[in-house]
């Protein structure tokens, strides 16, 4: 972008101003006429950017705080590590994909599409290897999904830890993906040497230097499983997986292996590593949950929250979170403003899609008191969105993932917004 | 579904475009003087009653219209109700194969098939123990793992956490929770070390393996691992899982109509969020302690917040501000750099370079070239540079590059594990990469 065609330094400070102006007074109690529109603005005389400067568009630079972060005590090295979504200044209900969170074992590869080779071997009549192109000639389908790491709000365990939904909440994304379903692959391959498909299942592995991979039961594998090329209607990004990924709608992340470069059908599972030592739920009594895949429903109010306080003072007042379950549609979402002792059924932002994020919002008018926010998420099978109590009550704390527990946010009389445990 | 308000909907857009209009008409005539005023005011409003008469007429004959239409189309889409439900399905799959992709080839699967099941189904031919495994292991793992299998940093500690997984932090290592011992060679195997996978032999595999049972104290240092008796080890938590029981044991318990109101009696915070997180335009995170107590928070009951507190402790707002914009360096080297910076991709791993670059399991890298080797502060180095920086030898541009060609004949003993540059140019790029932070 050139110098003619930045706002001048001058007009951003002025545009400040009045804004800082507005938060206080108030727009309808304006006195003095706003220069933003009794002057010529420099955009609004000065022409602004050519077809020919952005050939794929990124968020304008006055939103260039919203992105992913990682926090770097975390793990031990950023390629080996997550980050997370900046879900407090989103809405709607889709993830966009440069900023949805990362979670490599071995770093985000660049793989072309033109070395790209998908094997199905084990137990199928005929192992076969597929191009890129081969996936594209499949009878394809387009669904929304949730992809969510089973740590997601795994710090909290041990109770409110960091100060923002984006690092308590933020290991979530949802897209739209274009895929061929899995079945259709293992009906290509054939399964009749695979005799009884009921206790059978397929093992997944990426083409990554940590050759990440997950066993999923044949159940699954034949139902919802899709091999997805393209998320948000364009090829997924190399730090999604391109060029092919995995989607295991409603389980958690991990299974959703990226740079998919060979399913297997075996007789038994695999027991890796990601299977065995990692994404296994330790309880109080030292035994440990294995294939917790499912993620339960859950919902966190995305603004107010820490990184989102409320700057309009009292009044009107937008409350809007997010709510998803594993298990299928959202079919209701309570909050509380007083820390769970009083419920109010929220608006969903339309029905619920099954196993995708669903928008929810409360439209109150705030009288500027203190606040304990709660979501409180239901889904189609009936299942209540646990608080931490009852969470720790049967696990303990040390299990790491699966954490799906109620929220809540300290609000103060001044709007700013607080992660806090109550009683 | 009603199918009428959608038709009338169209009818009160018109009268609104109507009312408009003449409200228009009126506004427009603030200049005129008092008389002017009243008699356009008459003048429009025998304009307004003239245009809202025919505005009706209109109107009737409108909705007629739409209402005429509509009924063809209800008529018409009722014809054909394939058209008024859903037509999407999903994608269908044949009855037998499409004749997609080509057979895999017998050496291909060999090559990609290479995972270890529980019952050692899938292991090569091979041996090794621990003996042989501990040289391995101070090669190629302990630069993260540690010399005893404890740990570096936040790397995986591999051994010990023996009756600790009831505890409050359980140490979660191979020995103390892993449940197949299938798991650890398969790992090793396919995604070991880290930043050179797929390099180790099924022998040194083995021996790797047996050395992590060794600092397990699970072996002796002769015992002889092998594709034999792998998949028959017992690993001690072994019968420590069970398979989710999430269903049983909250499922049932949690889906049931939840409380709507006076659902408890009072309600105080326990507890404040631990770090606060500073966003900075630059990208990622800082952490800080939070320093406020719960004292003089409020206590919630139903009839709402206990008092609102004045001037309390407050976490500092998170400030985000925009970036500013970055000025590329233009420079001749850029391009080079840039190449370089790729390259480094390989060590970042293990090393920092730049602006409070720190000693990670390799010293950080700034100002590297000119600088004595082995002679970073507070990094531990291995034997061999220990010696270098004693001789006071010094990296330059040619010594850098012979030893990033292949590390271990350069450095022999060095603890970096890294097999080295292959390509002239990613040395050459690498070093121009290096020597742009030479300032910090």
């Amino acid at each position: 972008m050139d110098e003619m065609h930045k706002p001048s330094r001058r007009a951003f400070l002025r545009g400040s101003a009045a804004a800082a102006a507005g938060t206080v007074a108030g727009a309808a109690s304006a006195q003095t006429a706003d220069p933003l529109i009794t002057d010529v603005q420099d955009w609004a005389s000065i022409t602004g950017a050519g077809v020919d400067e952005t050939p794929y568009g990124m968020p304008i630079e006055y939103e260039s705080h919203v992105v992913r972060r990682n926090v770097e005590w975390l793990t031990a090295s950023p390629i080996s590590s997550i980050n997370f979504t900046p879900i407090h200044a989103l809405e709607g209900t889709i993830t966009p994909q440069g900023c949805a969170f990362e979670r490599h074992h071995s770093g985000a590869i660049e793989l072309r599409k033109e070395d790209y080779r998908l094997m199905i071997n084990g137990l199928v009549d005929k192992p076969l290897v597929f191009t890129y192109a081969d996936l594209e000639r499949f009878p394809r389908e387009n669904h929304v999904y949730f992809c969510e790491c089973a740590a997601n709000t795994g710090m909290e365990w041990a109770g409110a830890q960091l100060n923002g939904v984006q690092f308590t909440h933020g290991m979530i994304h949802n897209m739209e993906y274009t895929g061929v379903p899995l079945r259709a692959l293992l009906n290509e391959a054939g399964l009749g040497a695979a005799g009884d498909l009921k206790d059978k299942w397929v093992y997944v592995e990426g083409a990554d230097a940590s050759s990440n991979g997950r066993s999923i039961p044949m159940e699954k594998a034949l139902d919802d499983v899709l091999v997805a090329f393209k998320a948000n209607g364009e090829a997924l990004r190399m730090e999604h997986g391109y060029p092919v990924r995995l989607v295991v709608p409603g389980w958690e992340g991990n299974m959703w292996v990226k740079w998919i470069r060979r399913i297997e059908v075996s007789d038994t599972p695999t027991e890796s590593r990601e299977e065995t030592s990692k994404y296994t739920d330790v309880l109080e009594d030292g035994t440990a949950r294995k294939w917790t895949w499912v993620m339960d429903a859950k919902s966190v109010i995305t603004s107010p929250s820490p990184q989102m306080p409320i700057t309009h003072g009292k009044g009107p007042l937008v409350i809007s979170g997010l709510a998803w379950s594993g298990h299928g549609q959202i079919t209701r979402v309570d909050v509380s403003r007083d820390g769970g002792i009083t419920w109010e059924t929220a608006r969903l932002g339309k029905q619920g899609d099954t196993k995708a994020l669903t928008r929810f919002y409360l439209d109150v008018d705030w009288d500027g008191a203190p606040m304990l926010l709660q979501a409180r998420a239901m889904d189609e099978t009936g299942y209540v969105q646990p608080t931490k109590d009852q969470l720790r009550e049967t696990r303990g704390e040390n299990s790491v993932y699966h954490n799906n527990c109620i929220q809540t946010w300290y609000v103060n009389a001044e709007g700013i917004a607080e992660n806090v445990e109550v009683s | 579904m009603s199918k009428s308000p959608n038709i009338l909907l169209p009818a009160l857009g018109v009268t609104g475009i109507v009312l408009g209009g003449a409200y228009g008409t009126m506004t427009r005539s603030y200049k005129a003087d008092e008389a002017d005023i009243a008699r356009a005011q008459a003048q429009a409003a025998e304009a307004r009653l003239v245009s809202q008469e025919e505005a009706n007429t209109d109107l009737k004959s409108q909705i007629a219209l739409v209402q005429d239409s509509a009924k063809a189309k209800i008529a018409e889409l009722e014809a054909r109700p394939a058209v008024a439900t859903s037509m999407s399905a999903p994608a269908p799959v044949r009855d037998g194969a499409m004749g997609l992709g080509r057979e895999a080839l017998l050496e291909e699967i060999a090559a990609w098939d290479v995972d270890v099941l529980p019952d050692g189904r899938g292991l090569p031919e091979g041996t090794g123990n621990a003996f042989d495994g501990e040289e391995l292991f101070a090669d190629k793992c302990a630069a993260c793992h540690g010399d005893f299998a404890e740990g570096v940093d936040n790397w995986p500690v591999l051994a010990g956490g023996f009756d600790t997984l009831a505890d409050e932090d359980p140490v979660k290592t191979v020995g103390s929770y892993w449940p197949h011992l299938s798991t650890v060679y398969d790992y090793v195997y396919r995604s070991m070390p880290f930043g050179e996978a797929g390099t180790l032999t099924p022998d040194e595999t083995y021996a790797i393996v047996a050395y992590i049972l060794f600092s397990n104290d699970l072996i002796d240092d002769e015992f002889e691992l092998s594709h034999e008796n792998l998949g028959a080890f017992k690993m001690p938590n072994k019968d420590g899982f069970v398979v989710d029981d999430r269903p049983e044991a909250e499922y049932a318990a949690w889906s049931v109509e939840p409380c709507m109101s006076n659902c408890k009696e009072e309600v105080t915070v326990t507890m404040r969020s631990v770090f606060l997180v500073n966003t900075p335009p630059e990208g990622g995170s800082e952490s800080v302690m939070n320093p406020a107590s719960v004292e003089g928070l409020p206590s919630f009951s139903s009839a709402g917040a206990s008092f609102i507190p004045e001037a309390q402790a407050k976490p500092e707002a998170v400030v985000e501000v925009a970036a500013a914009a970055v000025e590329e360096p233009a420079d001749e080297g850029a391009e080079l750099i840039k190449a370089g910076e790729k390259v480094f991709k390989k060590c970042k791993a293990c090393h920092e370079v730049g602006n409070g670059a720190k000693n990670k399991s390799g010293p950080q890298l700034n100002a590297l070239i000119g600088r004595t080797m082995g002679s970073v502060e507070g990094f531990k180095y291995s034997n061999v540079f220990q010696a270098a920086a004693d001789e006071g030898r010094i990296w330059d541009e040619a010594s850098l590059t012979e030893f990033l060609a292949k590390p271990k004949s350069y450095m022999k003993g060095t603890r970096m594990s890294f097999s080295g540059l292959k390509k002239e140019g990613d040395q050459v790029a690498i070093i121009a990469y290096l020597n742009s932070f030479l300032g910090e």
